[in-house]
C-alpha cells in the first residue's frame, strides 16, 4: 500500500502539494504515481522565475516505463526547483514526499488551495482510478 | 490471473512486482529494474524464465526436419549440447518465432521457444511434420532459471555437485550439457556471459534459494529486456514478426544459404528479397538528450520513415537507446517524432553493449 500523508494536499493526476511555513508551495509526485511509474531516470522541471497557471505542464517525469507529464497544482512563480534530481532522478522513487520534491511555488491565488484533494480523497481517487 | 512458474511463491515473498508477460504472472523488478540491470553487467543475477516452451524432439529424420523447419542448418552442430540459434519462418520468409535448438547427439535434439508464441509454434511444428519420422514432445514439467553476469557460471558451480560443477566448467559458449534430469547451457540473453540452468519444476525453488544464499540477485523482467536491448537481441513480437523477414530484422547472419540444395521453410521467399535488396534494416538509435526513445515512435529519415520497434533508457550507457526499422540505406543522422517535437538521434550498428563496455 502507497503512502498517502495526511498533511499534504493533492491533485487525481498524483501531484502533491505542502505549504510551507513561510506559505510557499512545494510541489512533487505521490508515492503511489513513483510505484506505477517505475525507475525515474529523467525530470524535466520547470525554469526558477517562469509564471505558471494552476493545470499548467510545469514537467516531465521520464521512467524505464512511460514518460509523464507533471502539472502544477496551484498558480505562482517558480522559486526553487530540485536540482539533485538532475544528477539522483532515484530520489523521486525512494523518497517522493521528501528529497524526491519537484519544484516550488510562490502562490498567487490562494482560494485554488480549496480545489485540490485532501490525503482521503486522494485515496478514493487512486482506488477508482485502479478498479477501473 | 495468468499462468504461474514453479517460482510464483518465492517472487512474491520477495516483494517481485507481478505483472501479465504474455499470460504469465511474472516479476518485472524486485524493487529497482536498474539495480537489478547493474549487478547483472557488474556480478551476477538470476531470471526466472520458465515460462519459456522447452520442446524435445527425436526420432530418424530430427535433423532432416530441422534443416527444413530452420532457416539456419543443424549441420552446423558438431558436437553434442553445441546450440544455435534460428528463425523458424513461415513460407513468405516471415518469422514465426525466434528460437535456440540443442543437438544432444544421435537424433535428440532441444528446442526452447517464446512462451507467448507456445500454441502457434507446437501447430506449426505438427503440421511441418508431416511426412516425417520425428517426436516432438513438449516438457513442461521443465522449469528454466537464466543466472547472467560476469560472476555468474562461478556462482552456480558453487552451488551444485562436484560433478556438475565439473560439467559447467567445461561448456564451452553456446553450449549446453544434460546432468541427470538438468541441463546447464552457456548461452543467455543479456550479452554476458552466464548459464540458463533447465531443472525438474520439483527441484527449482530450492536451486533458486541456493543461488540467492551464494549471492545471486533476483532480477525481474524489466532489467532483462534493458539487457537484451542493450546486447542488440532481438524481442519476438516487437522487433520481429510473421510480417517481417530475418533480412530486415538484423538476422540476416542467421540464415544458412549453403548448401543451396537446402530447401527449408521460406527460402524462395528470401532469396528473391535478397536478390532485389531488402527494403529495411534493423539498426540501432542512440538519443543523448534528456529523453527515452520507446516503442512504436517514428523514425524520419531523408530516404523515408521508419518505426522504433524497442526502446529504453541504457542504464549502462546513462542515455536512451533503441532498436529501429528504417529504410535499408538511411544512415548517419535522422530524427525521431517524440511525445511534443521531433528530436536528432545517431544511426548506429548493433549492439550497443557486450561484457558491460560500449560497442559501438
Amino acid at each position: 500500500m502507497s503512502q498517502i500523508p495526511s498533511e499534504l494536499k493533492y491533485l487525481s493526476s498524483h501531484e502533491w502539494v505542502r505549504i510551507e511555513e513561510d506559505g510557499t508551495a512545494t510541489i512533487g509526485i505521490t508515492d503511489h504515481a513513483q510505484d506505477l511509474l517505475g525507475d525515474v531516470v529523467f525530470v524535466d522541471l520547470p525554469d526558477v522565475g517562469a509564471e505558471i497557471n494552476a493545470g499548467d505542464e510545469a514537467g516531465v517525469v521520464e521512467s524505464v516505463k512511460a514518460a509523464s507529464d507533471i502539472f502544477s497544482p496551484l498558480s505562482g512563480e517558480v522559486i526553487a526547483i530540485n536540482e539533485a534530481l538532475e544528477e539522483s532522478p532515484e530520489l523521486v522513487n525512494a523518497d517522493p514526499y521528501n528529497d524526491g520534491w519537484f519544484f516550488r511555488i510562490k502562490i498567487s491565488d490562494t482560494s485554488e488551495l480549496e480545489a485540490l484533494l485532501s490525503a482521503d480523497d486522494y485515496a478514493e481517487a487512486c482506488e477508482a482510478e485502479e478498479d477501473h | 490471473m495468468g499462468n504461474k512458474t514453479p517460482l510464483y511463491e518465492t517472487h512474491v515473498a520477495c516483494g517481485g512486482k507481478i505483472v501479465d508477460f504474455g499470460g504469465w504472472d511474472m516479476p518485472i523488478h524486485y524493487g529497482s529494474q536498474i539495480e537489478e540491470h547493474h549487478i547483472v553487467r557488474k556480478s551476477a543475477g538470476m531470471f526466472d524464465v520458465s515460462h519459456m516452451t522447452i520442446v524435445d524432439l527425436s526420432g530418424v529424420d530430427s535433423k532432416k526436419f530441422l534443416q527444413y523447419l530452420l532457416a539456419n542448418d543443424v549441420d552446423k552442430l558438431k558436437t553434442p549440447g553445441k546450440a544455435l540459434y534460428s528463425g523458424m519462418l513461415n513460407a513468405e520468409g516471415g518469422v514465426i518465432d525466434d528460437l535456440i535448438v540443442y543437438w544432444l547427439g544421435d537424433e535428440s535434439y532441444r528446442l526452447v521457444v517464446n512462451c507467448a508464441t507456445r500454441e502457434k509454434d507446437l501447430a506449426w511444428m505438427n503440421t511441418q511434420a508431416s511426412g516425417f519420422n520425428v517426436k516432438l514432445t513438449e516438457q513442461p514439467k521443465l522449469a528454466m532459471v537464466a543466472v547472467q553476469g560476469p560472476e555468474a557460471i562461478e556462482k552456480v558451480r558453487s552451488v551444485v555437485s562436484t560433478a556438475d560443477a565439473d560439467i559447467i566448467g567445461n561448456l564451452q559458449v553456446f553450449q549446453g550439457k544434460v546432468a541427470g534430469e538438468r541441463m546447464y547451457c552457456r548461452t543467455g540473453y543479456t550479452g554476458e556471459d552466464g548459464l540458463e540452468v533447465i531443472v525438474p519444476d520439483t527441484e527449482v525453488v530450492a536451486f533458486w534459494q541456493a543461488l540467492v544464499d551464494a549471492g545471486v540477485a533476483p532480477c525481474g523482467l524489466g532489467a532483462r529486456d534493458t539487457l537484451r536491448l542493450e546486447a542488440g537481441m532481438n524481442l519476438y513480437g516487437s522487433d520481429m514478426d510473421e510480417t517481417i523477414s530475418p533480412l530486415e530484422a538484423n538476422m540476416g547472419w542467421t540464415i544458412a544459404w549453403q548448401p543451396e540444395s537446402r530447401d527449408f521453410v521460406g527460402r524462395a521467399a528470401l532469396e528473391q528479397q535478397k536478390k532485389s535488396g531488402p527494403k529495411f534494416k534493423l539498426v540501432g538509435l542512440v538519443l543523448r538528450e534528456k529523453a527515452i526513445l520507446r516503442s512504436h515512435q517514428k523514425v524520419i529519415t531523408a530516404l523515408g520513415d521508419g518505426e522504433i520497434t524497442s526502446g529504453t533508457f541504457s542504464p549502462t550507457l546513462g542515455f536512451s537507446v533503441a532498436m529501429a526499422r528504417i529504410p535499408a540505406a538511411a544512415e548517419g543522422r535522422c530524427q525521431v517524432e517524440m511525445r511534443k517535437k521531433n528530436m536528432d538521434v545517431e544511426i548506429v550498428l548493433l549492439p550497443f553493449v557486450r561484457k558491460g563496455k560500449q560497442v559501438f
